[in-house]
């Protein structure tokens, strides 16, 4: 990373978020119950949860950043690494896999040019698998962010990845 | 079935936007609350202990008993939980994805009675975090029941009170099971906790708690409303009452959730609501409830599909969603991806589990890359008795054993031959599309 440009994950956090974070710790009947959604809001905002970041927000939390740490390794949807702008999040349980799951993962590392858990180069999408969407019915599933995409077929696949730019 | 026959589905509209709070009420909604809070905490308890619900969480515990076991009046100690478990994350099941996203205010209807009756005044309700649209809708449910004056301090005068918090889950199977449940919303690491305490003694934060499924739930406003013997007569079955969401999913004309009586027959399901098997596939097996439940081979597939029968049969009818194996995919492979599954979510705080699982995953690797030795047949079974009920801290293990256990049992020529031939049988077909 050039040092011209700051680094966002490394810049603590600003207000409205503290704020936020202040907000779920006033809700919550004790301070360490705010983490999950202390990290996802941090994570939503920056991408993933960055050392610095973790170790601000186990401060605000009254933890030790090896603590919370403990915390945010053992849950799948809590990103400790960098990813894409957009996380394409395949579902690799069984009726996915009856219906074609193997297929769906190879066609978008072709497309994508990366295997799961890998980033694209551009920055533009992260692949990991994921377990049941609870979408069996529309299998295979995946999501991509927040939205969820079933039935997907080869040509759903290509016509889907070009929503995201 | 009728309208009114669907007491969980009455109020979805296909396609269109959950109803609001006005359009829920119009609907009939809510009444059951106001009729709750004419009974007496005690009452509600009984009828629904006499409606015979049985947990559709998957294991089938009468919720009316595990109701009852919750300490209520002055002496009891407070605070007192309710927490609804909406984590769904059992490969194969997508029941209550339908029930959050398509009847919020049915769930909160459930959650306020639910609550009423074991004296619980903070309800969380656990949604996995993959669940946007759910916790979206949840949660705008939540503030419209609120500015209603349904939820908050002294609802409607009956001098109870009740607040719902909506939490999303950091993700992870284990968070389902209801101990590690509690410690995921005490902000920890979800890991299971000892048996007893019951949770109804000593459960969120060290206080009486019940835990219950949303469609356990989503059953107790019709009971209420119409009555146990109603809600017994919607029911095949002789031992359990009511409809049931059951799903099916796999190579059939019509994948899909449909509210039927419990106990319709496993094979009425497949074949005139899920449309039968598509051209050119037959249906070898089921899985009838999720990852964790046993085979069901085709000569049982006139089983009612109810706890009792099912369990009867070797099985167990776990979420009731379906899975269907036909004859184009690998036994040994989707044993395999089950298995990479369970593996991957051990929590890993007991040996047998966090060791057992990786080794298990392995071997069944192997066999499928035409890699297995035949001792590897033998060496899966030890495993599956080595990982069975008993044997490890919670359920995650042994359910994680039920399939393996059925399959090396009716597809046990199918592993022998993956051994003996070095390569899968299925080679050919097992990466393409359905
Ligand atoms: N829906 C899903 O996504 C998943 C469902 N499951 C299901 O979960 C089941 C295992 O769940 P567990 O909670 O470990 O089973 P369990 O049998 O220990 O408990 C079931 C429920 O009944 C209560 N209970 C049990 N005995 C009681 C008693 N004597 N008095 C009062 N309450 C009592 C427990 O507190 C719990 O709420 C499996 O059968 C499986 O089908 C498993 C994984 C995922
Ligand atoms: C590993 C594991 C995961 C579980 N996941 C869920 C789940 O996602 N949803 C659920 O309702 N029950 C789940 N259960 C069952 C719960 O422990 C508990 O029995 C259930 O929530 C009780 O509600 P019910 O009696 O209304 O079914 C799981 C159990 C185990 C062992
Ligand atoms: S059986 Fe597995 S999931 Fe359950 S406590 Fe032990 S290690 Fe954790
Ligand atoms: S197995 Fe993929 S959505 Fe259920």
């Amino acid at each position: 990373m050039s040092t011209a440009e700051p680094d966002p994950a490394a810049a603590p956090l600003d207000a409205a978020l503290r704020e936020t974070i202040a907000t779920f710790l006033r809700e919550s009947e004790t301070p360490r119950a705010a983490g999950i959604d202390a990290l996802k809001a941090v994570q939503k905002r920056h991408g993933h949860v960055s050392d610095d970041h973790l170790a601000e927000v186990a401060a605000l939390l009254g933890m030790t950043p090896a603590e919370l740490d403990g915390v945010a390794t053992f849950y799948n949807l809590i990103f400790r690494r960098p990813v894409g702008r957009h996380v394409i999040l395949l579902c690799d349980s069984v009726a996915c896999w009856v219906m074609g799951a193997t297929a769906a993962r190879n066609l978008l590392r072709q497309r994508l040019g990366i295997e799961p858990g890998e980033t694209t180069p551009d920055g533009r999408f992260t692949l990991l698998p994921i377990v049941c969407l609870g979408c069996c019915d529309r299998a295979p599933a995946m999501m991509i962010g927040d939205d969820l995409h079933g039935n997907l077929t080869p040509e759903r696949i290509d016509a889907i990845l070009e929503q995201y730019r | 079935m009728a309208m009114a026959d669907r007491p969980l589905t009455s109020y979805i509209q296909p396609g269109r936007q959950p109803l609001d709070i006005a359009g829920y009420e119009r609907a009939g909604g809510y009444a059951a609350m106001r009729k709750a809070f004419g009974m007496s905490p005690e009452s509600v308890v009984e009828e629904v202990k006499r409606a015979k619900v049985r947990g559709r969480g998957g294991a089938g515990f009468p919720a009316g008993r595990k109701w009852e076991g919750a300490p209520r009046g002055a002496d009891a100690p407070r605070h007192r939980y309710l927490v609804i478990n909406a984590d769904e994350m059992e490969p194969g099941s997508f029941k209550d994805r339908l029930l959050l996203e398509a009847a919020p205010h049915l769930m909160i209807e459930g959650i306020i009675i639910g609550a009423f009756a074991v004296q619980a005044e903070t309800a969380y309700i656990f949604v996995r975090g993959e669940y946007v649209l759910a916790m979206e809708r949840l949660s705008r449910a939540v503030a419209e029941a609120e500015a209603r004056g349904y939820l908050g301090a002294d609802i409607l005068g009956s001098g109870f009170s009740l607040t719902i918090h909506v939490h999303g889950s950091g993700g992870r199977y284990i968070c389902g099971e209801a101990s590690a449940l509690f410690s995921a919303l005490e902000g920890k690491r979800a890991v299971p906790r000892t048996r007893p305490p019951r949770s109804t003694t000593s459960g969120l934060w060290g206080k009486p708690t019940v835990v219950n499924n949303v469609e356990t739930l989503c059953c107790v406003p019709s009971i209420i409303e119409r009555g146990a013997d109603w809600f017994l007569g919607l029911s095949r079955s002789a031992t359990e009452g009511g409809t049931k969401l059951y799903g099916v999913s796999g190579r059939v004309n019509r994948p899909g959730l449909w509210e039927l009586p419990v106990g319709t027959p496993l094979n009425e399901i497949i074949e005139e609501h899920a449309g039968g098997m598509r051209e050119g596939y037959e249906a070898r097996a089921v899985l009838p409830g999720g990852a964790s439940t046993a085979f069901i081979m085709r000569e049982n597939f006139d089983v009612p599909m109810d706890f009792d029968s099912v369990g009867k049969i070797g099985s167990w009818l776990g979420t009731a969603n379906i899975l269907v194996l036909d004859q184009k995919r690998c036994p040994v492979g989707l044993l395999r991806n089950i298995e990479h599954f369970f593996a991957q979510e051990s929590c890993g705080w007991c040996t047998p589990c966090r060791d057992g699982l990786p080794w298990v995953e392995r071997i069944l690797t192997a066999l499928e890359a035409g890699e297995g030795e035949p001792d590897d047949i033998e060496l899966l079974a030890h495993h599956v008795d080595f990982l069975g009920p008993g044997r490890t801290f919670c359920d995650l293990a042994p359910g994680a054993m039920a399939p393996l256990r059925s399959g090396l049992k009716f597809f046990r020529e199918e592993f022998e031959r993956h051994v003996s031939e070095r390569h899968c049988p299925w080679h050919d077909t097992a990466e393409g599309w359905a």
